[in-house]
């Protein structure tokens, strides 16, 4: 239930942004999950719907639309670009437990299948990211 | 729109104080002060969390003898309780493996374990910090705006060299100085006393270099009874810790 956590993110930093624009109710939220966090969208999903009970302003019950952002990486030393779901398959279940939980920590326990590198980035679907709010005001 | 920043300040809202333990230049005893520091707070019967934050060269881990842990995932991680201490490290999931992560990387990993980590209620979180002034310092600063800063140097006019740097740039931004701590000593030189009263920060004492202390790296127990616990707790009666 770390999705918790990130859940409870999204919803405080909603209703602060809600509150500034000055919003009467909170209509649509669009969330990305990056991949590379792994996160189980029903949990995620249920933990959003909890914690937008009895909120100011209100959040509409059908409000959150979550969409997944392919995660892919590039290598620093030698150009190549991936897809964490090519790489995923090499990683042991404590491996890939440890990047649900930070996802920084592929670099600790990949490298670049070109090159060996392990200076490469995350270029996209790294975690969880708010893209927008609409309301009524 | 970054989510996570939102959501800090809930998750520390029930620890009384924060205290970062730093130093601008490595290999001063950082992490020996700051295990030391909750260790002592924990047998003095506070609630004690400890955060270490030195993502390059995690080290609190090994000399609390911290083996065979994991956090619980609960609405967030639960720090294990390790000696009477909920202690948090990214050794958990590197694995001791070489972590080599760039700036941004770090920034997100700090705020990533400061967003899902859940303390509850604690009297201090000690914060064992990386040496120098780069991202970690500079988010502690950004996103824990009560942290109270306890430095750390060694006699070296080196080590106070690039320590005089992170004094002056936590007095700028007005942070609270707790004071100076002198590590390692092995003559009696007042060369760090007179450094530190020229920044007008707080000489708070030494802690005499102990031959014996790596013998108790990872066993507290013993820790507790070295020269080196003694001294600091004589450090930190003037601060009232």
């Amino acid at each position: 239930m770390h999705e918790w956590a990130l859940a409870e993110s999204i919803v405080t930093a909603t209703v602060e942004e809600a509150r500034k624009e000055k919003l009467k109710t909170i209509t649509q939220v669009t969330i990305y999950i990056g991949e590379l966090q792994q996160i189980e969208k029903e949990i995620f999903l249920f933990a959003l719907t909890e914690l937008s009970k009895s909120q100011k302003p209100p959040i509409q019950k059908d409000a959150f639309v979550i969409k997944t952002d392919k995660s892919t990486l590039s290598c620093k030393n030698c150009g190549e670009h991936w897809k964490y779901s090519d790489m995923k398959k090499k990683l042991n279940k404590t491996e890939a437990e440890s990047i649900h939980f930070i996802p920084e920590i592929v670099f600790v326990h990949a490298r670049c299948p070109q090159c060996g590198s392990p200076d490469f980035e995350i270029t996209t679907g790294r975690g969880v990211t708010l893209s927008s709010i609409k309301g009524v005001r | 729109m970054e989510p996570r920043t939102s959501v800090i300040e809930n998750r520390l809202k029930n620890i009384n104080r924060i205290i970062a333990v730093a130093s601008g230049k490595g290999g001063v005893g950082k992490s020996m002060v700051a295990s030391t520091l909750a260790l002592h707070l924990s047998q003095h019967g506070y609630r004690v969390g400890l955060l270490d934050l030195d993502l390059y060269g995690p080290s609190s881990h090994i000399i609390l003898g911290v083996k065979n842990t994991f956090p619980k995932e609960e609405k967030g991680i639960i720090p294990p309780t390790v000696h009477g201490i909920s202690f948090m490290s990214i050794v958990y999931f590197t694995e001791e493996k070489p972590s080599p992560f760039r700036g941004i990387d770090i920034s997100n990993i700090i705020l990533e374990l400061l967003a899902i980590t859940q303390w509850g209620r604690l009297d201090f979180l000690i914060i064992d910090m990386p040496p120098g002034i780069g991202d970690e310092t500079l988010d502690v600063i950004r996103y824990i705006k009560r942290s109270e800063f306890l430095v750390v140097t060694t006699p070296s006019k080196v080590a106070m060299g690039a320590v005089s740097k992170l004094l002056t740039m936590l007095i700028e931004l007005k942070k609270p100085v707790l004071g100076i701590i002198e590590n390692m000593t092995i003559t009696k030189s007042s060369f760090i006393e007179h450094e530190v009263q020229r920044l007008q920060v707080r000489y708070l004492g030494k802690i005499h270099f102990d031959h014996t202390l790596e013998e108790s790296i990872g066993n507290p127990d013993a820790l507790s009874q070295t020269h080196v616990m003694k001294d600091l707790s004589k450090i930190l009666q003037k601060i009232k810790l």
